[in-house]
């Protein structure tokens, strides 16, 4: 179970023809794949298109009375040969992901399937994880497209042009027998908007009708000579119809402008940001009409040569506007004009960033650069930043910095702590991470950790020490890469190869970093899917020896454990499967339970910290080994300390790591655990009379001693 | 006539609600005839720090008139109307983001803090100056509207974002009523009650309150409870004016922590700094010895843990903290991890010397204490545990810890008033580095092994720099738990001395 969940929303994907759909970015490309009569859905959640795959995820019972099939696939490779369907059927498919690195990994099958070609119309759609709120290596999606020969559509950032994209990218993929790329930027995920929708279109043929009736086609089948044919045939054939359609159904648009002799070129996905910033410059109204005219590249690939040859024609020359490197687009460009002897002149990096996100504050530098040179009689208006630039410096370098950080009473804290405290005692080891929440154990307060080399591949990442060491090197995975890959490539690796390194697979029951999806192992019952499959369990089946389970909240089996596996008795690689919910969807489920009990009388206990403010040293050592956001400062209440005081606040789950890591880190006694008793019984509410009424007696005993002395 | 979008952008952390801000203020909108866009970048809970929401709207009716608007997915600074903030380190992001104009921007920020990490781990007071943030503010908005947001929502039994949304309401920054906005929460259908308590805060301090900054409170001269502690802090009027509150403060802790005689021994090491102080520096000496003092004497030991711990005022504290009814069973289990050190230190002087300086006792005795115990001090066995070991108190001066503690006490006083003579600013910076010795256990060596390093570099360089070196000692020893940094000062430091003893 997810931990956004869109059950109501997805009702929406009910809207018939000529009804209005106000919603997110994700709801519309849902709506819009069944519109277009998809018959298949596959895909692995990332940011920025893990809430595409919970939408799909909680509309399955819609998608299901569609005939649609949905799968949630065990990586993006799986997702993307799903698409094999499309290859000999007419049947439409669509597959998700988070890219580059999603790409990167269905890059195998991608290739196959761009290079054998589809009847049935494939969209890939990437949530191009670039720029703000990005958690990956800033790469473009672009690259890929251009290798493996398959189309990229880069739709303007509102609901009305994602949808119109998906439809788009279906019929320009059965034109062209290509796969199509629908690129998503961040915002365009979570962009909430209207459009007017269509009916939901029951595929047909299904794919049962498919399964009966099987076709094999064995010039579609990636093995030579037919390989050298599909390199033929992308060139020849597959290429020009992608241009024909593009030009034919005017993909791309043009906005004239006043100015014939110099103009823009944009990526889709810019257009509003570039418009709202040339108005600000007086360039453009907010309704879009601007005075130079633009060419919007809504298939950023391939390019239409005589669209771009008519739109510079007579320009003395144009602003490109490419976000990302390389300049993939401005190169193009360039053969394009220079085979078509037009002069006019390309200006994109240089005047723009050659790397960095293109905010409006970039476009609007780039835009005054531009016509202070295309245009020395026009002024550029002030710029409104300047009136605050003082003012922002005297507080650039007060302002903190916010990284992310695990959650309140996250089970990977003690984990994290414990191999703080380990490597406190034995000195520091190399430690290899990989990709999900407990990537955050490299920022502070923990600090750990040397490499992370992709989704799963924290394990595979430190195969290279495979030498005799007194420290050996310590892997992280997470139960989500461990799945998608990590138990061939990092554990069967180790296996095969006699590694005898530990690698710690935190195993919180989800998928947890992209939002709490269901996997193998998670504990719960899924309806749907088979769950319950345990990591331990797989570890061995690949013939690891020294596999154990521990509960994360015990450091001290945990301290024991590491060092156990640290100190190297025995061959083999080490697994530690370092076991406990993920806080977050535990309280989700737990916390309305409890709620509930207590409001029905029954006896509940809850456990919460405190930290005696007039103990604390106001030294944070406590801090530096949680990082927990209820553990938290406030000012010391002791006028004679200037030092702030650690405090728990109201947020407090009660996980318990407060109290282990005093303990196993020797901390100062001021925590405290208090373990309130709802609806308390006849027997709780005798013993506690009794002990407060005689504590009770014994403090005013002192009390009244203390008061004679002052 | 609207000749652009109305833009709204807003900084939350995880968990704060933006999205459920955002999903009001684009259905207040829809509800008024306008068409509205939101965007803002999936906040994964709590594990992303801060993020952007942005909400714009332009009236239906004037884009059938003149087209549609096109809409940003991303605040275009210099053209946002209002600007959200719902933490006070988050409204300076915002304007450093650039979201803030003076002629453009009005700024409604809750002045609470969510303190980041780097803040709270630091070694010790690494927190944000808010009076600075609050002073820009003012500056570059049209308007500020900050109160304390997170209070009000609390007050109110509310979410803050409810708070945000009455706050917004009453800033007029946005062409609806106050019903367009209660409404939206009406057909929310969610915690209609609570949100609508919060929505009312929110207005009515968003109308009435003025900004404010919740900076630190100056401390004030304590109340004595009886005869003697009356007379203590009569005794402090002698001393100069800005001393008096710190050693009057410091003069009943004495008193609570041992006896009477203890607080006059303070208050005698006081006014023997007094005397040496100088009236012309407005004597900061006696203020910050007065107060480091108090903290060197009153140093927490086990007993003093113990006293401090099992007091009818801390439990009614703890209560308070958990939020238990009257008669409500809630049980406090302490976590205590008392080491051979600290035995050792509770022991008496010869004792424990013997014990600390022995590596065979240490070998036989110290694995007893390699446990943390948990003590559950408001049960019966627990607390008389506890309270019998505060007792021991009366003996305190008999301790090892205690002798090695006046022994380091009267050396660093010695210090001070001989530096107070011919080197002000040393003698003070001797006092405030004086902060970094507390705590108990590894935290206490670490801090002690570093003042003494830290005076000694200090006293090898000329007479004038003193201050100087012992203040950057003083700022490198908080800066990192692992010393890096002091010890790379200290080689540095080191290595001129040596140069300047060849140079001699």
């Amino acid at each position: 179970m997810a931990e956004r969940s869109f059950k109501q929303e997805v009702e929406k994907l009910r809207l018939g023809d000529g009804e209005i759909f106000a919603g997110e970015g994700i709801l519309a490309v849902t709506k819009a794949l069944l519109e277009c009569g998809v018959s298949y859905v596959g895909g692995y959640q990332g940011s920025p298109i893990s809430h595409l795959m919970d939408v799909l995820s909680d509309a399955e019972e819609i998608l299901r009375e569609l005939g649609v099939h949905f799968e949630s696939s065990a990586s993006e490779a799986a997702a993307a040969a799903m698409a094999a369907a499309s290859v000999n059927y007419p049947l439409r498919g669509a597959v998700t992901w988070k890219s580059t690195v999603g790409t990167n990994v269905a890059s195998d099958a991608l290739a196959n399937l761009a290079s054998g070609g589809v009847k049935g119309g494939v969209v890939v759609i990437v949530g191009e994880d670039y720029g703000e709120g990005s958690s990956i290596m800033q790469e473009r999606t672009h690259a890929f497209a251009m290798k493996s020969q398959m189309w990229l559509i880069d739709p303007a950032p509102n609901t009305e042009d994602i949808v119109r994209a998906v439809a788009n990218a279906f019929e320009l993929s059965e034109a062209s027998n290509t796969p199509v790329f629908l690129q998503l930027r961040i915002r365009s995920c979570h962009v909430h908007g209207r459009f007017t929708a269509k009916d939901n279109r029951v595929p047909s043929p299904t794919l049962a009708d498919a399964l009966a009736n099987p076709v094999r086609d064995i010039d579609r089948i990636v093995l030579p000579p037919a390989s050298f044919l599909h390199e033929q045939e992308k060139v020849n054939e597959r290429w020009p119809a992608a241009v024909r359609f593009i030009r034919e159904h005017k993909l791309n648009r043009r906005i004239e402008g006043r100015r014939s002799d110099i103009g823009i070129i944009c990526q889709g996905g810019l257009l509003n940001s570039l418009l709202r910033t040339m108005e600000r410059l007086g360039l453009a109204d907010s309704f879009g009409n601007s005075q130079l005219p633009i060419y919007v590249l809504n298939v950023a690939y391939p390019l239409v040569d005589d669209e771009i040859l008519d739109f510079c024609r007579d320009k003395a020359s144009v602003l490109l506007v490419e976000e990302g490197q390389p300049n993939y687009i401005e190169q193009s460009i360039n053969t394009v004009l220079r085979h078509g002897d037009c002069q006019a002149a390309i200006i994109g990096k240089g005047i723009l960033p050659v790397a960095g996100e293109y905010t409006s504050t970039v476009l609007r530098a780039g835009l005054v650069a531009y016509l202070a040179g295309a245009d020395p009689a026009w002024v550029a208006p002030d710029d409104p930043l300047l009136q605050v630039k003082q003012a922002m410096e005297v507080i650039a370098d007060s302002v903190p910095a916010r990284p992310p950080g695990l959650c309140t009473g996250c089970p990977e804290r003690p984990v994290f702590a414990s191999l703080k405290l380990m490597q406190q005692e034995l000195g520091d080891f190399h430690i290899s991470g990989d990709i999900g929440c407990h990537l955050f154990s490299i920022l502070p307060p923990f600090n750990l950790g040397n490499t992370t080399m992709g989704y799963g591949l924290g394990a595979a990442g430190a195969s290279a020490f495979n030498v005799s060491s007194e420290k050996p090197a310590i892997s992280l995975m997470g139960d989500g890469g461990f799945w998608h890959n990590g138990l061939t490539s990092g554990i069967g690796n180790a296996v095969f190869n006699k590694n005898d390194g530990l690698t710690i697979v935190i195993d919180n029951n989800y998928a947890a970093a992209t939002g709490g999806q269901d996997l193998l192992s998670s504990k719960g019952e899924n309806p749907v899917r088979s769950t319950q499959h345990k990591i331990e369990k797989a570890a061995r089946g690949v013939g690891v020896k020294w596999a154990k389970t521990v509960k994360t909240y015990d450091i001290a089996a945990m301290r024991s454990a590491l060092k156990e596996a640290v100190n190297g008795k025995g061959n083999g690689p080490k697994v530690l499967v370092a076991q406990s919910e993920c806080m977050l969807n535990r309280q989700r489920r737990e916390k309305p339970q409890f709620v509930k009990a207590v409001h029905d009388g029954k006896r509940m206990e809850q456990d919460r910290f405190g930290v005696d403010a007039d103990t604390c040293t106001g030294d944070h050592a406590c801090i530096r080994l949680s990082g927990c956001p209820s553990l938290t400062i406030k000012a010391n209440p002791d006028p004679l300390k200037k030092q702030p005081v650690s405090f728990v606040d109201n947020s407090c789950v009660g996980c318990g790591n407060c109290g282990e890591v005093a303990h196993e880190a020797v901390l100062c006694p001021s925590f405290y655990k208090g373990t309130v008793v709802h609806n308390p019984g006849a027997l709780d509410r005798a013993l506690w009379r009794l002990r407060s009424g005689f504590i009770g007696w014994l403090q005013e005993r002192a009390a009244r001693g203390r008061m004679r002395a002052a | 006539m609207w000749d652009r979008p109305l833009s709204v952008a807003m900084l939350a952390l995880g968990g704060q609600g933006g999205g459920v801000l955002t999903k009001w203020l684009v259905d207040i909108a829809e509800h008024q005839g306008f068409l509205a866009q939101s965007t803002y970048v999936a906040g994964v809970a709590q594990r992303t720090g801060a993020t952007v929401y942005c909400v714009e709207m332009f009236p239906q009716a004037e884009a059938e008139k003149h087209g549609n608007p096109v809409f940003t997915p991303y605040p275009v600074p210099g053209d946002i109307d209002l600007v959200i903030t719902g933490e006070f380190a988050e409204t300076g992001r915002a304007i450093l983001k650039g979201f803030v104009t003076p002629n453009a921007t009005t700024l409604i920020a809750s002045s609470h803090r969510v303190y980041s990490i780097d803040e709270k781990s630091a070694l010790g007071d690494g927190r944000l100056d808010q009076s600075t943030v609050l002073r820009v503010a003012r500056e570059v908005s049209k308007e500020l509207i900050c109160f304390d947001m997170e209070q009000a929502a609390e007050d109110a039994g509310s979410i803050i974002s409810a708070v945000m949304l009455g706050a917004i309401a009453a800033s007029r920054a946005l062409p609806f009523e106050r019903s367009d906005f209660e409404d939206a929460i009406r057909r929310g259908a969610k915690a209609v009650s609570r949100n609508l308590a919060g929505f009312d805060a929110g207005y009515r301090l968003a109308t009435a309150a003025p900004a404010v900054s919740g900076g630190a409170q100056a401390a004030e001269m304590p109340h004595a409870e009886g005869a003697v502690g009356e007379a203590l802090l009569r005794r402090t009027a002698k001393l100069p004016q800005p001393a008096r509150i710190s050693a009057g403060h410091g003069a009943l802790r004495a008193l609570d922590y041992q006896d009477e005689a203890y607080a006059y021994l303070y208050l005698d090491r006081v006014e023997l700094c007094a005397a040496a102080d100088n009236a012309t520096q407005n004597h900061e000496l006696t203020e910050v010895f007065a107060r480091n003092l108090a903290l060197q004497m009153c140093y927490e030991d086990t007993l003093r843990v113990a006293d401090l711990k099992t007091r009818a005022s801390r439990f009614a504290r703890v209560r308070e903290h958990l939020g238990v009814a009257d008669d409500q069973p809630a049980y406090i289990v302490e976590y205590f991890h008392p080491r051979y050190e600290e035995v050792c230190d509770t022991m008496p002087a010869a004792i424990g010397r013997k014990m600390a300086e022995s590596a065979r006792l240490r070998r036989w005795l110290a694995p007893l204490f390699r446990k943390g115990r948990n003590v559950t001090t408001n049960k019966i066995g627990g607390y008389l545990l506890l309270s019998v070991l505060s007792g021991f108190r009366r003996w305190r001066r008999s301790t090892y810890r205690f002798a090695l503690q006046q022994e380091f006490i009267t050396s660093w006083i010695e210090q001070v008033i001989a530096a107070a003579r011919d080197d002000y600013r040393f003698a003070v910076a001797l006092c405030d580095c004086m902060d970094i010795v507390r705590g108990y256990g590894d935290t206490y060596e670490r801090g002690r092994t570093r003042f003494e390093t830290a005076t000694r570099l200090a006293r090898a360089s000329e007479v004038g720099n003193r201050a100087d070196i012992l203040r950057r000692l003083h700022k490198a020893a908080l800066a990192d738990e692992d010393g890096n940094r002091f010890h790379e000062l200290q080689s540095e430091l080191e290595a001129e001395i040596e140069a300047e003893s060849v140079a001699v």
